[in-house]
Parts: structure tokens; sequence; C-alpha cells
């Protein structure tokens, strides 16, 4: 770093003490206007923010001719590249979230609410209405003017460029929801000659109804008051979680820089009190009063305060990502000592392994066998005992297939009207009634366990078995 | 609004509690009274638009006139619309026809299933399952002919089954005679001095020289491990010979009449129940 009269510096930091004159917490009084300032965590801000790219250009992806990842609701199928999920597999959904609920978990025992800071649609869409907003009425100072001018042609202009824009990113966003559930291309072409369903509407309405309202207005208050996951931060963070912390030790007791007050040396900590940290504050909080309910651990705090520690010269970390141990000087403890987050990884592995496991046993045939339990079984006219099932088979391929049907668990038991292959469709339930008789006098249980085989024609590698029973009259 | 500062400058209630305890009079945010206020315009309009305010005669109508009869009636129009398709196919089908169509059959047997409970259930069983008196539904021993065609007719036209008694002609011997004849067929075998009885009394006019039954008559096959009337004992069978079915003038005689369905129901729901019926499990 070159090194500059420090009096230059000086005449800086005099405008930058009017940018956060007071601080308080509000509660969606005012509109908190954000200075925005570059530095390190702003550029890994845009490169996290930047995954979201993925969701609204997912849904042209092809895949083998269809949509690569489709959601489709009415046809109870999920696509996801080449694998197809039915409901009947919706158990890993259960881990798949399980996943997600303990990776949350444990990034935020690690390093605080990453997910909040960099990769929350409220943080993100909200940064980008501001980023709009900044580009159309100037930085922070001119933003407050400008809400409290009085209302001409020009201040109409700006406003109405950005409400419109707004607007625009809600209807894109509901647009590109619905994308995933429906094929892409067809439902742009429905919303483009105004043909789509009035559900697929609906959505889009809501959507951009509520990125309107939450990232144009209500932005940081959907964290304070609305986010579930804000109030239970408290409970996943310890004294050995990395957030973004202000090291009172070294910043206290703050005061103002004025020309020739610094000493090395002297009383006077390293916070000049610049209140920088405030201002870039997306939440508008003051992180110096430690770790809080606003805070979404987005570090451009870090970047501003880091700004100032090199106009002023001195080192970078007066605020830092650092857990509460290391502040107060306490040993730190190495990840692999820390209980909570290995039980979290552990558990993260065991839904990682059941997902693995499942993808690679997607049977490609399920079959279930009802019972009729009305009756439960019929005397036949020769005194033969039938009972009838009726049989669900899933045909997970994607091909219809001809199944044959064996039976086997008694020696006289016969198959009725059935022992024709029947057909499958694909990707979907078919259902079989057959009617299985044995004769009286060779029935020798009041039940008797079964199992149904059915069995693909072509290839018998491709089957499917289900225990079933057979039911006659009571013996006494 | 006072300086949010400092919250010891916000007013307060003028209640203290312990000597330092104060309720302070902050303003809810502002978005949430909107929320607030909102939701009372909600009910406001709602109260415009839909039913509401009940009256000592009836209630609010609302002006756009929503009533829940309305929106049934909606849905079921919906409904028909769907079923339109198969409903139409079906009107101009034969049993026989349907029966060969696995799709129109499906669809036939699952709108009979509700058909089934509210008109047939009451005696047959659901599922056809029977009942003391009513014959299984479900078995392959019928008194009419378990062919769709026999069917429809059964459910259209109805049943009347019609055996004498023989009570006041044979006496308690010969009754119980041709009782264990009766017994004695079920299982393959003779009762001599019943098999006597049975040619001689005129059994053979409806039942059959082979004891087989005929099914034009509703005569039942009484060779068979299936009962008309159960249970299959010696004196149940007895009682059945000595009072008949539906026997003119007596007081005891067994009961068998099957209603006529044809008034009640639509040809296509005639249709779609004896499909039902076919598939229960017996139909030939």
């Amino acid at each position: 770093m070159n090194k500059k009269p420090i009096q230059t510096d000086l005449k800086n930091l005099e405008e930058l003490y009017h940018e956060a004159e007071y601080w308080h917490v509000n509660a969606g009084g005012e509109t908190i206007h954000a200075k925005r300032m570059p530095g390190t965590f702003r550029h890994i801000k845009w490169i996290t923010m930047s995954i979201w790219l993925a969701f609204f250009f997912g849904p042209y992806l092809r895949w083998d001719g269809q949509q690569a990842i489709l959601f489709n609701i009415p046809g109870r199928q999920f696509h996801i590249f080449n694998i197809t999920i039915l409901p009947q597999d919706v158990w890993m959904l259960a881990l798949v979230l399980l996943f997600f609920a303990l990776l949350l978990a444990a990034i935020t025992s690690l390093a605080g609410r990453v997910y909040c800071g960099y990769f929350c649609f409220q943080t993100v869409w909200t940064d980008i209405f501001i980023w709009i907003e900044e580009k159309l009425e100037g930085p922070p100072a001119k933003r407050s003017k400008l809400d409290s001018a009085p209302w001409d042609i020009n201040k109409f202009r700006v406003k109405f460029i950005k409400h419109s824009a707004w607007l625009a990113i809600g209807l894109f966003t509901g647009i590109s929801f619905t994308l995933w559930f429906g094929d892409a291309f067809q439902l742009w072409k429905a919303y483009l000659t105004l043909q789509a369903p009035l559900f697929a509407w609906g959505t889009i309405g809501v959507f951009v109804f509520f990125t309107y309202l939450f990232a144009g207005f209500m932005r940081e208050q959907v964290c304070f008051w609305l986010c579930p996951y804000a109030r239970i931060q408290g409970v996943m963070y310890d004294c050995e979680t990395l957030l973004p912390t202000y090291d009172f030790s070294r910043g206290e007791p703050r005061g103002k820089l004025k020309k020739g007050s610094r000493a090395e040396g002297g009383e006077q900590g390293d916070c000049i009190d610049c209140k920088q940290c405030v201002a870039v504050c997306p939440t508008g909080i003051d992180i110096r009063h430690g770790q809080q309910e606003g805070c979404i651990t987005c570090a451009l705090c870090i970047d501003a305060c880091d700004s100032v520690m090199d106009k002023v010269h001195r080192p970078h970390g007066l605020i830092r990502y650092a857990s509460l141990d290391e502040i107060e000087g306490k040993p730190t403890v190495k990840i692999y000592k820390r209980p909570r987050v290995l039980i979290y990884f552990a558990i993260m592995l065991a839904a990682i392994g059941g997902i693995i496991y499942g993808l690679t046993n997607l049977g490609a045939l399920e079959l279930t066998v009802l019972h009729e339990r009305q009756p439960l079984f019929v005397l036949q006219s020769d005194g033969s005992i039938q009972n009838k099932y009726v049989l669900k088979v899933l045909n997970k391929t994607d091909s219809d297939m001809p199944l044959i049907l064996t039976i086997s668990g008694h020696d006289a038991m016969k198959l009725i009207n059935s022992g024709k292959p029947f057909m499958t469709r694909h990707g979907r339930v078919t259902a079989h009634t057959v009617f299985l008789r044995i004769p009286g006098d060779q029935l020798d249980a009041e039940r008797i366990s079964i199992i149904f085989r059915v069995e693909n024609i072509d290839q018998t590698a491709l089957f499917a078995e289900y225990q079933s029973m057979f039911f006659g009259p009571a013996r006494n | 609004m006072s300086d949010k500062k400092n919250p010891n400058e916000v007013p307060d209630t003028g209640h203290l509690w312990d000597g330092n305890l104060r309720e302070l009079t902050n303003q809810p945010p502002k978005w949430w009274m909107n929320t607030l206020y909102l939701s009372g315009l909600f009910v406001v309009v709602y109260l415009i638009l839909y039913p509401a305010i009940p009256l000592l005669n009836g209630a609010t109508k609302g002006i756009l006139g929503w009533t829940q009869m309305k929106r049934l009636n909606e849905t079921v129009v919906e409904i028909e619309k769907i079923r339109a398709p198969y409903e139409n196919k079906l009107k101009g089908m034969s049993a026989t026809a349907i029966l060969a169509d696995d799709e129109l059959s499906n669809y036939a047997v699952r709108s009979a299933k509700v058909l089934f409970g509210d008109r047939c259930a009451g005696c047959h069983g659901t599922g056809g399952s029977g009942n003391p008196g009513y014959p299984v539904l479900a078995d392959d021993d019928w008194l009419y002919g378990g062919n769709i065609d026999a069917i429809q007719q059964s459910i259209a036209n109805g049943r009347n089954g019609m055996m004498p008694g023989f009570g006041t002609s044979l006496n308690e011997q010969q009754l119980d005679d041709l009782a264990q004849h009766m017994l004695a067929l079920s299982k393959g075998s003779e009762h001599a001095a019943g098999k006597e009885l049975f040619v001689s009394q005129g059994c053979i006019g409806c039942h059959g020289m082979d004891a087989k039954g005929m099914q034009m008559m509703g005569a039942a096959n009484l060779t068979d491990a299936i009962w008309r009337f159960t249970p299959g004992t010696l004196e149940s069978i007895k009682y059945t010979i000595k009072y008949g079915v539906n026997s003119p003038g007596a007081e005891e005689t067994r009961n068998a009449e099957m209603p006529a369905f044809q008034q009640q129901l639509s040809e296509t729901d005639v249709k779609k129940l004896a499909i039902y019926v076919h598939k229960l499990g017996g139909g030939q």
C-alpha cells in the first residue's frame, strides 16, 4: 500500500460520519437504504447469487429429447435427467429433505447463516432489486432525498421505471417457477398466446405479488419477522461458530477520529466509529452490538470495515469471521472435535447413502396384491373355494410391458380367468383382477400363504413378487 | 412518534410495577397494522359477495349469488362431461359387446360399484357375498343363468321363485327320505327311497331327471355344493320341501323375490350392473 498523508484520508472520513447518523432496530417504519461498496465478500456474494441463474435457465435444458428436469405433478412423475421418480419412490424425497435440513444445521453451526447471507432467495432478490434501485436513483443519500422530495415528472419517471423493472423480475421469476412443472417451450407458447391454464396464471400472480412485496418493500423485515429460520438460528450457533464479529477488545473504546488525536498506543481503540458497518448493512443492524437476530451474516460489514481500516492504515479484520471463543481469547476447537458437527455430518452421510441406495435400486416393476375382503372367499358349485385378488402392477420402465402371472403356495391351486399375458402401461399402475380356486377337499388350512410373481414375457429377469393369503372357511 | 433511540422515552400506560417495570405503548409495525386493516377489508368484501349473515329466515344472499347447491350442480356437470364419452358409447352397445371391451367394462364396473351398493348390496351383500335367504352373486351357481344376457334380464325384469309346498301330500317319513336324497345328491350319492319320491312326486318336472335344475324356470341345481336356502342341513331342506317357495297361501313358505329394476334404473345402468355382477367371480 502506498503511504498517503493521513490528512487527505481524514477529509474523506468526515463525509463517512454523515452516512449513518444514528441507529436503532428498524421495525419497518422506514426504508433502509444500504450503501453498496466493492469488496471481497461482495464478490463472493455475486458468485453465490449467480447460482440462482440455474433457476431461470434450468427448465430449458433438454435430455434425450425431453425436458431434463420436469416435476410433472398431474402425471405424478418427476423426471431428473434419465431418472424417473414415481410417487412410490417418494421416501427418497424425505431423505433429500433430511439431507438439506442437516446441511443447513451443519453449515450454520460451522459458519452461521451462510444460507441467509449468500444464497437465500430473499437476500438475492432483494439485493438485485436494490442494485436496480441504485442504478436508477443513485446512492443512499440521493435515494432518501428522492423519497422525501415532492412528486414531479422526473421522480415519477424514475419511480415508474424502477417499479416496472421490479414487476418484470417478479413476472420472470413466476414464469420460470412454473416452467419446472410443465414443458418449458409449450408453456411459453401458452403464455404468449394467453392460452395457459388458470392455475399457471394464478401461480405467476402469486409470485409477482410476493416478489414485488418481499424484495421491493419488506426486504429485511421478512428476515426479521416472517422467516422462521431467522428465529431458530440461536440454537444452531455456539461459541465455536465462525460469524462476522466485531473484535471489541481491539476496537474499544471507540471514538471519532479527529485530526491529530491519533496517538500510537493511546487510549482509543481501532474503531473510529465511522458507522460504515451500519451504513452497508442490508438489515440495518449494528454488528458492534454483537451477534443478533437481524444479522444474516452476509459479511458486507467486513468489506466496509476493511476499506476504512485501509484508509486509516490499520490492519484488516476489526470485523471479521471469528468465533466468540476466538474473540474472547479462548482456545479454538477443531471441527473434528465438535460432536454436534460430527453428528450432523453422520446423519447427512446416512441420508446420502439412502438416496444412493434408492436411486440404484429403482426396480422396474412393482407388484401389490389386494385380496378381496368381501366376500373373503366364495364356495363354488363343485365344492371348491374361490378367492379374488386385484393385482396392481407399477411399470416404471418407459415402454408397455406384457407380463405373465404365476402363483405358488398350493399344489391344487388353479388360476381361473387368467393365464394369458396381460399388458401393463408404462409409468403407471395397471390393475388386473384374478380368481384362484382350491378344491374343497384339498384345502387343508383356513389360510394359506401364497406368492404372486409377475414376469416380463420376453425378459424373465424383469419380475416382481408379492406374498398374499388364500382364505377358506373356518375350521373347527 | 417519539425518539426511538431511547426506549425509555417511549410513552407508557402509566402503570408501574416493582418500582421500575413499565408497559410501553410502542406502535406495532406499520406493515402489521396494514395487514390487519386488509383482513378487515377482506371480511367486508366477503360479507358483500357471499352468503354470510344468518337471519331469522335464511341468510343474506351476497351479490355473487353463490350457493353450495349451485356449486354442486356445476361440479356434477363437470364430471358428466368427463363421463360423457363413455356413457354415450355404452348407450349404443349391448352388454355382451361392452363386456368384450376391456376399457369399457372396467368403466362399467367402476361406475356400477356405487349402484350396486345402493340397490343390490342390501340383500346380496357387498361384493355379492350373499345373505341368508339371498343368493351369493360371486359364485358360479346361477338359478337363472350366469351369462351376461341372463343377468341383465334378471336385473331388468326381476325374478320370482316358484316351488309348491309338499307338506300336505307327503308325510313326515317321506319328507325325511326326500331331504336325505337331496343331501346325498350334493355329495355325489343317492338315497333310494328319496329318489323314488323325487320321481313320483314330480320334482323332476322342474329340477330335471338328473336333478341339475332348469335355468328357464329358476329351478335350482340340487347336485352341487351350493344351497339356495342356507344352511344346507336336513332340517332346512325339509322345511323348503314342506312349505315350498313363494307357494301361494302358505304363510311359512320360503320367500324368493327379486324386484325388477327397469323402472328405477336406466338401461345403461342395468347393463353396467349386469357387467359388475358378471365380473364378481362367477360370470359365464
